[in-house]
């Protein structure tokens, strides 16, 4: 339905620039984004966690104003004044409303007479499906009810654009299908009033499976790096062939692109020696089953990200962080949607507990600089402990203290499964002998 | 569940709700109950705005048929002070949670103004009150309803503003995303988010009051003595003819009025801020109130009403064209210079106000007072500790089995909560009987006092948070047979700590504050003195020795604020990070 009638554009983002913190140093979330959004597309934002789309969405939605840059709304002929209306992750109902209050709080706050307030609202709770839950609170519905409540309150208000924050993630996977599918058909059969969709997610079939765009996000910090069409005709197939190799090929942008930084860099997460960002809660455990995975029957080595995604139930947000990992330790090459395991994984594979800790051992220190760093120092000093404030003071000279912390967090945890340090949570420090 | 509890009644035309609405049998008693609510509130609202000379005309007599006509008076001040500490709640707290200046300014001044000496402030405003309404009785009433506003305010506001700021990231961003005006977001997001933490702390605070409105209502400083009608001052005044009768009658009177307010008023509002309680998981049965059901089933009370949800709506269309809402800002802060210019003035003024009180202590005072002053406090202070670790001794145990006990907590916790309401100095004359008796040292018996009206604080929080440990937690410590010395240092004891620390703080802040009228305790013509902080405040007040008055207080609050620094809030950090559940 795209290519009915010339695209109007709606909103043109220029420039889009923001921070987190003080201007000096602050923490670059959004750099140099440019977009427009044209009627009659559903656009998808796809990127990890931390690649700043939400803040995007955000600052689409006036909610935040960016540091540079500008959001544009152009007005046309039929749609003077275009507005927006958001749908969020965790619903965001007001518990105490009922269903019917809630869908008409934006209504009430643009002073809508309450007669109309009450047809118009009745209308879009009908339209969603909720009918008879009107006096409901929120508390009595599910999930997916009430992430309906949660769209039939952005529709009431007659926006010309949709946001929608990762709407579907926090639904289960039956849910959270028949919402997309119910969503789609009320658009393709034009029943609402929006003229555009905007959705962030992390799913990347999701993405295919709604989307007429694809915009794939970089992060750290966050910047448009591929924009895919999806011309595949609604309602789309799972399992068609075309289908697939949209998702794989997806894929394979965003390694390529974790791949070209290894290229330039030494390291793929940001920051550089000892100042590396390192992913946040990615588990000796989790990697040891990804190997173990890869390793086994059907991969036998080697696999495509879009099928070890699909086997182990993982979103790209939480695949890719751990197939990351696995490539700075060496433990596994990603090229193209694939990602390979070195010899030195297999083994690691076949290993005992033992065995694995002292690759893991070998790894950790040849390849992650700050374990290297802590352990070096804690050989050097002749207590062989030191105070952990003195490593999470260094790393933030180089990042913002919630990265420090994590990256310090992440490091002792991969440091006490491989023994080559441990912490001391009551003392703060790090230390070389184990307890007993 | 009820039907009529889902029910969404939508309120017809007013000329056909007229024709429809037939009054029935809860109209009827709501209506009995509401006008004899009505008549007691007029009756004793004439009380107070006669001239001061009545007081002495018709002085407060140990006459039982007067008994109720004082509960009335007191029961009127301290709802009055209730009232005016939730004005000044929403009003400072919002402004605390919504501007980042007045948030820097309002939030130390109210962890500071906690933990002031509440009796102590009687001193200062009795005089400002009498001043403002020269020769009526109006003025000694605002002083009394100030000192209970007092008691409640600080810690009502600290509790508001602390649930604003915790309000949801999405809800906020709902709010701001369609545009509510202030107003319409204070109403539709802000008010009901606080309301149940609210509600909860206005009836501790109630509770609180009790103790300050028996010391309040009958007021010596120097030499005037105003005595106003009131449970507070029939105390008084049967300490001072030893009349034991008349005391017992009192303790039954407040009992009753305790248990009416309750299910009057307490008991309804806490069944209808149940409804705000922020939580997305439908759980168990809330809280049931007779009155709260009775005034949902009248049929003319939505009638009543009508005109002034009507005016309430007018008020609102008419505010929201005047403030609208504000856009976001970029997040770059102001000019650095004003900020420079507000911090240079608040640190000037606060260096102001040190420098004119320390002037006005020291011009009277020397350093050798102020040595004595906190000799005394940390004697006091060593009281405060040790009755708090007896208290603790005695009742962790005991709320621990309670807690762990569901038919046994249910039964015993509002026990425990109607104990903490229950104002305990009118317990002490039996104190100072027993301790004259016996010949005891007032320095040690008298203590027992002061910790009297606040183990309770204690004991309740313990048995909440014995009911709250996991019931699979306790499973494993049974399965693996874990018992004795092991079971309460790894099972309970963690359990229950977090819920510890707020009930110990809260004792330990009310020991303080009733020092001074604990240390000092007098029966007829017999009067008990402990050597202490509350002593040497009790004195200066009634010798009207203000300087004193005001060293005594600064010394006291300097106490409680390092008490809270140095042991509360360490303990807080530790609870936070080390055992909490999940």
């Amino acid at each position: 339905m795209a290519t009915l009638a010339p695209a109007r554009p709606l909103v043109e983002i220029q420039s889009l620039r923001h921070f987190y913190g003080a201007p000096p140093g602050g923490h670059l979330v959004l750099d140099d984004v440019n977009m427009t959004l044209v009627e009659n597309e559903v656009v998808g934002l796809l990127g990890r966690s931390g690649s700043g789309k939400s803040t995007l969405l955000r600052s689409i939605a006036g909610l935040i104003r960016p540091r540079e840059g500008e959001v544009r709304f152009l007005p046309n002929e039929d749609c003077l004044d275009p507005s927006v209306a958001m749908v969020f992750q965790t619903f965001a109902l007001f518990p105490w409303l009922t269903v019917l209050q809630n869908v008409e709080l934006g209504l009430e706050a643009q002073k809508v007479p309450a007669d109309e307030r009450r047809t118009r609202a009745l209308a879009a709770i009908d339209l969603i499906g909720l009918d008879g839950f009107e006096n409901a609170y929120p508390k009595e519905l599910s999930g997916g009810m009430r992430q309906r409540v949660g769209l039939a309150r952005a529709l009431v208000v007659n926006p010309s654009l949709l946001l929608m924050d990762e709407p579907f993630s926090a639904l289960d996977v039956l849910t959270a299908e028949t919402l997309r599918s119910d969503l789609l058909d009320l658009w393709s059969e034009g029943r609402m009033p929006i003229k555009s969709i905007l959705i962030v997610t992390h799913n990347i079939e999701e993405a295919v499976l709604m989307c007429d765009r694809i915009l794939v996000f970089s992060s750290n910090p966050g910047r448009v790096v591929a924009e895919i069409k999806v011309d595949l005709p609604q309602p789309r197939d799972r399992l068609d062939p075309s289908f697939r190799a949209l998702v794989d090929d997806i894929y394979a942008r965003m390694t390529a692109r974790a791949t070209a930084a290894q290229a330039t860099r030494d390291g793929l997460f940001p920051g550089t020696g000892t100042a590396m960002v390192l992913p946040p809660k990615v588990s000796t455990n989790s990697l040891a089953g990804l190997i173990e995975e890869v390793d086994a029957a059907p991969f036998e080595g080697r696999a495509s990200m879009a099928e070890l995604a699909d086997s182990l139930q993982l979103e790209a947000d939480e695949l890719f962080p751990m197939a990351e990992t696995l490539q700075l330790l060496r433990f596994a090459e990603l090229r193209g949607a694939e990602m390979i395991l070195t010899p030195l994984a297999r083994r690691y594979a076949q290993g005992d507990v033992d065995q694995r800790k002292a690759i893991f051992a070998q790894a950790l220190l040849a390849h992650v600089p700050l374990a290297q760093h802590i352990r070096r120092i804690l050989d050097e000093r002749s207590s062989h402990s030191c105070p952990a404030r003195r490593f999470r003071d260094e790393l933030e000279d180089h990042m913002s203290p919630d990265y420090a912390d994590e990256t310090l967090r992440t490091v002792t945890h991969w440091g006490r499964y491989a023994e080559v340090f441990t912490y001391d949570e009551d003392a703060d420090q790090f230390s070389l002998d184990n307890p007993e | 569940m009820s039907p009529e509890r889902f029910s969404n009644r939508v309120l017809p035309p007013f000329s056909r709700m007229l024709q429809l609405t037939r009054p029935n049998k809860a109209d009827a008693i709501a209506f009995v109950i509401l006008a004899a609510l009505a008549l007691l509130v007029f009756r004793g609202a004439e009380g107070t705005v006669q001239p001061l000379a009545t007081l002495h005309l018709e002085p407060v007599t140990l006459d039982p048929a007067w008994l109720p006509y004082y509960a009335l008076r007191t029961v009127m001040r301290m709802f009055a002070a209730l009232v005016a500490s939730t004005v000044f709640t929403l009003i400072v707290a919002t402004a605390a949670a919504r501007s980042r200046h007045a948030g820097q300014l309002i939030v130390p001044a109210l962890d500071i103004l906690q933990s002031v000496p509440i009796l102590g402030f009687l001193t200062f405003t009795v005089t400002f009150f009498m001043g403002l309404f020269p020769g009526n009785v109006l003025g000694v009433e605002l002083a009394a309803i100030f000192a209970i506003f007092t008691s409640q305010a600080w810690n009502m506001a600290f509790s508001f503003y602390q649930s604003l700021r915790s309000i949801p990231a999405d809800l906020e961003e709902v709010a701001q995303g369609f545009h509510l005006s202030p107003i319409r977001r204070f109403l539709k997001l802000d008010l009901p988010f606080a309301t149940p933490a609210l509600v909860w702390n206005a009836m501790m605070s109630m509770s609180g009051g009790w103790f300050f409105v028996v010391a309040a209502e009958a007021i010596t400083v120097g030499n005037t003595t105003v005595t106003l009608p009131g449970i507070g001052s029939w105390l008084a005044i049967a300490i001072e003819k030893q009349d034991f009768r008349a005391i017992g009658m009192a303790v039954g009177m407040m009992a009753v009025v305790i248990l009416i307010y309750d299910q009057l008023f307490f008991r309804p509002i806490v069944a209808w801020a149940d409804r705000f309680r922020f939580e997305q998981t439908a759980s168990g049965d809330g809280p049931q109130s007779w009155a709260y059901d009775l005034l949902r089933r009248t049929r003319l009370l939505p009638l009543a009403l009508a005109p002034l949800q009507a005016i309430g709506r007018l008020l609102l269309l008419a505010f929201d064209r005047v403030v609208t809402a504000p856009k976001p800002k970029r997040e770059i802060s102001d000019n650095p210079w004003i900020e420079r210019l507000y911090r240079a003035l608040v640190f000037a003024a606060l260096l102001a106000a040190v420098w004119f009180s320390a002037r006005y202590v020291l011009a009277s005072l020397g350093l050798r007072d102020i040595g004595e002053a906190f000799g005394l406090a940390t004697l006091t202070m060593l009281r405060v500790i040790i009755l708090i670790a007896l208290a603790s001794i005695v009742w962790v145990p005991i709320g621990v089995w309670i807690g762990l006990h569901p038919v046994w907590a249910e039964r015993l916790q509002p026990v425990a909560q109607f104990l903490a309401a229950f104002p305990a100095n009118v317990l002490f004359p039996f104190a100072v009987i027993v301790i004259v008796h016996w010949n005891l040292s007032p320095d040690i018996w008298l203590s027992p006092l002061m910790i009297l009206g606040t183990q309770w604080y204690i004991l309740f929080n313990i048995i909440a948070g014995a009911s709250a440990i996991p019931n699979d937690l306790r499973e494993v410590a049974d399965m693996f047979g874990v018992r004795g010395w092991q079971w309460w240092r790894q099972v309970a004891l963690p359990g229950v700590f977090p819920y510890y620390v707020t009930g110990a703080l809260t004792a330990s802040g009310g020991s303080w504050n009733a020092s001074i009228v604990a240390e000092a305790v007098s029966w007829g013509n017999r009067r008990l003195e402990a050597h202490g902080l509350g002593t040497y405040i009790a004195k200066a007040t009634a010798a009207g020795d203000y300087p004193r008055v005001a060293l005594g207080i600064a010394v006291m609050s300097m106490f409680v604020l390092g008490f809270n620094r140095l042991v509360w809030r360490p303990m807080y950090a530790f609870a936070e990070r080390r055992l909490r559940l999940a």
